[in-house]
């Protein structure tokens, strides 16, 4: 077999194939479902009450996709720079432990807020700034690099959380003090369990739409990740693109660490995050790495989370069903897109 | 500075570093041969995942130890068949595939379990591999104990690094792998398919790696844990850089690397243990793995066509 | 060599094979039959079907119909493996080798059975050695392909056919990256294994080099055979004519008086990389008005001096200076704000971005420019304007500015691409391999541009290793073989054969003359 490119792909073919690859995955919840021995019709239904079924059960959707808006964001915006950054995970703990560090009362007035968000972006840019520096200095494979730096800062994390940093009214839990009401991000409506975090990685993700599509910055971080020696020689300054994407990207996975703290937990411990920052690949791939898809996607893969953890306290499908339907359209939707570009033809 | 001395004097810490050494042998080999035939392998993570999982659950249900080896090796390969058909054929982003197989195993290890055993608390206890007692050589004094008391997987995983060196080099296969990894158009122009020798190398190297991951639960711990393989498969990417892509370097850096892990661990037990926080320890592995690779940046000679993909006609 | 013989047995035959690429007919029924020991030329412009066809032969492609046999039997189609059991063996345009691999190693890969033990490198060594001898292609068996020269990565192509005890030999463009005696030394080749049996096709769309060596020619135009001629009762005018389908000269540049130095190189250097070397103390002077071209086989610091006039690279030693003033600043970006123009060798991989639209494509070097941004913010609707507006005058075939420049063929992608480097009116252009690979009407009209733009004023730098491109547009002529460069040699005062014995590396101050 050899791939042919297709030159102008037909809107059927642009749209029906990803399309495609979330049916095929539906088709694998079926089956699992199946050998989960559960009535597969039940089960589908079930994720989808569990995930949008109550005023409750939205809400929940909606707050477990606001991390993941800033993770799919993160991933996105360095994915469009082939910048691979699998980091997003420590970048995220970076955010939280900033939330916390400027949260608990060492900055009192109105502008601890703002103030915690920036040195969260801060400090998320500045884990990845090291990845970064060694493959464009060194030509370090960054995914290697991102990919431990996760797992150290989980540990420093731990230290954190059990030494310097911890609550000493915890009873001996590793967790930090709570954040002081100030520093706390205020609920979008009185009374329901929704955060402005949520708000503000909907802002995120239309500034990054913006950056994308109207700066000169959007135009070099394109140009450097589809073909970085045509971007060279045109006079664009790859390293520095990078750099800048970095920053970027870094900053925004530290948001979501910043606001699970600052708006949903009050408090940082190490089950902070659940891998939002390797879900946020998935989110970013299945958006097509568009910044308003990143939205659409997060929402999606929260609500199957959500309504997979219902599903299983009711069904006994296991949850990690979860994990392997998002594994699954990440692999499938990765082809279907290939494919939206390219035929399959004989010799 | 005397507890390391002791430390690097018993006979036990030397058994240790051999021990810890093994499964990454088995999966740095596996990544080695994947990216000899020039495809990066990220779902090693994941695989060794599903490899400790499907061997172990085996043997649970009653099948030998060996025959726990040769179903991780399978499933491992199963694996490697994805992998290999979505970068191969479709040429697809070898960073992406990887990361989304070692998802999906990870995701497939903790699914089956849950559904194999959803009333457990604690996952059940395997017998394991027991130390080969060699005639004479165990009895050594020191020797025997730091070196010659080990099981038989790991005997196995330092046959298999001598088989890569010897396929790799000195077999018309091997040649064959090394120069797709180089120029995959003069492969397919001395009438060999590509996709053939890339698929195969990956699944040859994704069943290594899960026997990697069966180690950990058939061998060194003799039960499943969710977090067990933590990170093990990103180690061995760096060790395949580390050893610039030739077997008998990278079996030398596992040992390298393992050996500052045992160290790790028993200087945790000192007065330096008492000083130090633990995690800093625990981290060590991670730390000197991003230290190797900016140790090895370009000095190294990368296999050519690593990471770019293969369309038949395209020149 | 003897006449070819009538009743020479059929070695091989193409039948009605067809081939296409989406609405492209790269191949239309063609047919050819080639008896043993005899060479077929397959003449044709660039994009006329010669390599699809060989590819089509060789397994590389499967052919929408038509047959091929070889000796009287039908080859399975789409299996290269087939095709080198059955005796065909192709030197690819492209070389196909693995550079980190020895000589042996590439010359015996897939030779024995991969499940095999493999029979060891003494026997096959000894092989190589022989066969090396006995049609004079020296090399060292076991050095590394990387560290070869051209010419003799060539000679390894050769030997890995023959190897095979190749039957048929097909070669696709062999002598585009030969100097003249190199090429001599090809024909001594084949001529020597024809003598022996061999059967060759020889690619190429160079009339001397097909009436030098052919008996017969196959003349191919957009995948149709127009023609099938005799070479010896033929003349080039012919086949030009059959070949591009009429009268179609290509411009020639008339002499004309240069005007001030615009840039000059004053002995640079630069470092090797890899195997292809820096300059060695190269000094260059560029006058406005003027076409400097720079011959020389490729690999041989053609590339570090294109890098540095396009603001890539700086010199380690020596200075460039641009209207008598040292530069000291230099990248891309600032080379473009200095008036040099620039088109780069590739132009699939450096001179454009596949998936970007023409739009995004003609601003890659100005949108820093106050014309397309202002504070970071793009502007749109001007870079459209100004796609449109090279769309328009450089004549690009186009169905609008928001097309991918990946749809667009050869010749139309690199009018865009000279459109941007011109637009700007360049003082300095460098013209790096311009027309490679382009068809007939394309390379015509982009000579004719750089001739009006050094009508106009501007100095340009003509990188080529087509020789007959360089004597047919240069006011002057510069050798480079090794980093170095020769002496100047003004139009006319100078032969091809001279300046292929210059790219041999011949003639430079204390160069050891090659064997």
């Amino acid at each position: 077999m050899r791939l042919e490119p297709i030159a102008n792909p037909t809107p059927l073919r642009r749209l029906g194939l990803p399309a495609l690859a979330i049916a095929a995955t539906m088709l694998v919840a079926t089956l699992l479902a199946l050998i989960a021995g559960a009535d597969p019709f039940a089960t589908l239904g079930q994720i989808a009450t569990g995930a949008l079924g109550s005023r409750l059960a939205v809400l929940e959707t909606l707050n477990r996709a606001t991390p993941l808006i800033f993770t799919g964001l993160a991933v996105a915006v360095a994915f469009r720079a082939k910048l691979w950054n699998i980091g997003a995970e420590a970048q995220l703990y970076a955010g939280a432990i900033m939330a916390v560090l400027l949260g608990t009362g060492a900055l009192g007035s109105p502008l601890v807020l703002p103030v915690s968000a920036l040195a969260a972006m801060l400090a998320g840019a500045l884990v990845l700034l090291g990845p970064v520096l060694l493959k464009t200095r060194l030509g370090v494979d960054e995914v290697v690099t991102t990919l431990l730096i996760n797992f150290i800062m989980l540990l420093f994390v731990s230290y954190l959380l059990e030494g310097p940093m911890k609550d000493p009214m915890g009873m001996g839990w590793p967790k930090s003090p709570a954040l002081i009401p100030e520093a706390r991000l205020p609920r979008i409506v009185d009374g329901l369990r929704l955060h402005w975090g949520f708000g503000l990685a909907l802002l995120a993700a239309a500034l990054v739409w913006v950056i994308q599509t109207r700066t000169t910055l959007g135009y070099e971080i394109r140009a450097v990740g589809q073909n970085p020696a045509a971007a060279r020689f045109a006079g664009i300054p790859v390293n520095a693109v990078l750099l800048k994407t970095a920053l970027l990207s870094g900053g925004l996975a530290a948001l979501a660490g910043w606001s699970e703290v600052a708006g949903l937990k009050g408090h940082l411990s190490q089950d902070l995050s659940p891998g939002f920052g390797y879900t946020g690949i998935i989110v970013a791939m299945l958006a097509l790495l568009h910044p308003l898809g990143v939205v659409i996607s997060a929402l999606f893969v929260a609500g199957i989370f959500v309504g997979s953890d219902a599903m299983s306290r009711a069904a006994g499908v296991p949850t990690y069903i979860a994990d392997m339907l998002l594994a699954t359209a990440l692999l499938f939707m990765v082809l279907a897109i290939l494919l939206t570009k390219f035929r399959v033809v004989r010799g | 500075m005397t507890d390391i001395i002791d430390i690097l004097i018993s006979a036990s810490f030397w058994a240790a570093v051999i021990r810890i050494a093994t499964p990454l042998i088995f999966a740095t080999m596996g990544e080695l041969i994947c990216e000899r035939a020039g495809v990066l392998n990220l779902g090693i993570e994941g695989i060794m995942v599903i490899g400790a999982f499907t061997g172990w659950m085996a043997v649970y249900q009653g099948m030998p130890l060996w025959g726990g080896v040769a179903t991780a090796m399978l499933a491992g390969m199963l694996f490697g068949l994805l992998h290999s058909t979505l970068t191969v054929p479709f040429g697809l982003s070898q960073h992406v595939v990887g990361l989304g197989v070692t998802l999906l195993a990870t995701a497939t290890a903790s699914f089956a379990y849950r559904l194999m055993l959803p009333e457990v608390t604690s996952p059940p206890k395997i017998e394991p591999f027991q130390p080969l007692d060699l005639p004479i050589l165990s009895d050594l004094p020191f020797l025997g104990e730091a070196i010659f008391q080990q099981t038989a997987l790991t005997w196995a995983a330092f046959a298999v690094a001598g088989l890569v060196a010897f396929t790799l080099y000195r077999t018309p296969l091997g040649l064959a792998v090394r120069a797709a990894g180089e120029n995959p158009a003069a492969v397919e122009a001395q009438g060999l398919s590509v996709t053939a020798l890339r698929m195969g190398a990956v699944m040859v190297g994704s069943g290594l790696m899960a026997v990697g991951g069966a180690f950990l639960t058939l061998s060194a711990f003799s039960s499943f844990f969710f977090e067990m393989v933590n990170g093990r498969g990103w180690v061995c990417v760096a060790l395949v850089v580390f050893g610039a892509w030739k077997p008998g370097k990278a079996v030398l850096g596992a040992i390298l690397f393992a050996g500052f892990d045992a160290l790790q661990i028993r200087l945790q037990q000192t007065d330096l243990g008492a000083v130090l926080p633990y995690q800093l320890f625990l981290a060590a592995p991670y730390i000197l793995s991003i230290l190797a690779l900016i140790l090895m940046s370009r000095r190294a000679e990368v296999p050519a066509a690593l990471m770019v993909p293969y369309n038949k006609g395209e020149r | 060599m003897t006449d070819p013989q009538e009743k020479a047995e059929v070695v091989l035959r193409l039948d009605r094979i067809t081939k296409a690429f989406g609405p492209l007919r790269a191949n239309d029924a063609i047919s050819l039959t080639l008896r043993r020991g005899e060479v077929v030329a397959l003449l044709g412009e660039n994009g006329a079907g010669k390599t699809t066809l060989m590819n089509i032969l060789f397994g590389h492609y499967v052919a929408d119909e038509g047959t091929v046999e070889v000796f009287g039997k039908p080859l399975p189609p789409g299996q290269p493996r087939a095709a080198l059991q059955a005796g065909v063996g192709m030197v690819h345009q492209h070389f196909t080798l693995a550079g980190n691999l020895s000589v042996l190693d590439n010359i015996a890969l897939g030779t024995e059975s991969l499940w095999s033990r493999g029979r060891g490198r003494t026997a096959a060594r000894a092989r190589v050695e022989g066969l090396a001898q006995d049609f004079g292609l020296a090399v060292d068996p076991m050095a590394k392909v990387s560290r070869l020269t051209v010419g003799e990565r060539q000679r390894v192509e050769i030997l890995k056919a023959l190897y095979r005890d190749a039957k048929i030999l097909i070669l696709d463009e062999p002598t585009a990256v030969l100097t003249p005696q190199e090429a001599d030394a090809l024909f001594a080749t084949l001529r020597h294994a024809t003598a022996r049996g061999l059967s060759v096709i020889f690619i190429s769309h160079k009339l001397h080099e097909v009436t030098a060596i052919a008996d017969r020619c196959l003349v191919l135009r957009h995948g149709r055979v127009v023609g099938e001629v005799d070479t010896h009762a033929t003349d080039k005018a012919q086949l030009a004519a059959l070949m591009v389908g009429g009268e179609l000269t290509l411009p020639k540049a008339e002499a004309r008086v240069a005007g001030p130095v615009l840039m000059e190189l004053q002995a640079v250097s630069t470092p090797d990389r890899g195997a292809a070397p820096g300059l060695k103390a190269v000094t260059l002077t560029l006058r406005a008005g003027q076409i400097t071209g720079l011959a020389g086989v490729s690999g041989n610091g053609q590339a570090a001096l294109a890098d540095l006039i396009s603001g890539l690279l700086l010199p380690a030693f020596g200075t460039v200076s641009l209207n008598g003033t040292p530069i000291t600043r230099w990248t891309p970006r600032i080379a473009v704000a200095e008036g040099v123009g620039r088109i780069p060798e590739d132009r699939h991989h450096t001179g454009s971005i596949a998936d970007f639209d023409l739009t995004e494509n003609a601003v890659l070097e100005g949108y820093r420019t106050r014309r397309f941004s202002r504070r970071g913010w793009m502007n749109w609707p001007a870079a459209r304007a100004f796609a449109e507006g090279i769309i328009a005058a450089y004549d690009v075939r186009c169905p609008g500015p928001e097309t991918r420049i990946r749809l667009l063929s050869g010749g139309n992608m690199q009018k865009l691409i000279l459109g941007r480097a011109l637009a700007p009116g360049p003082q300095i252009i460098l013209a790096n391999q311009p027309v490679r690979g382009l068809d007939v009407g394309a390379i015509a009209y982009v000579q004719s541009q750089l001739i009006a733009a050094r009508d106009r004023g501007a100095a340009i730098l003509l990188i080529s290793e087509d020789l007959d491109e360089i004597m047919g547009l240069s006011d002057v002529i510069h050798v480079m073989s090794q980093g170095r460069l020769s002496p100047v040699f003004p139009r006319g005062t100078v032969s091809a054969p001279d300046l292929g014995l210059w790219m041999a590396g011949q003639g430079f101050d204390g160069a050891r003359h090659a064997a």
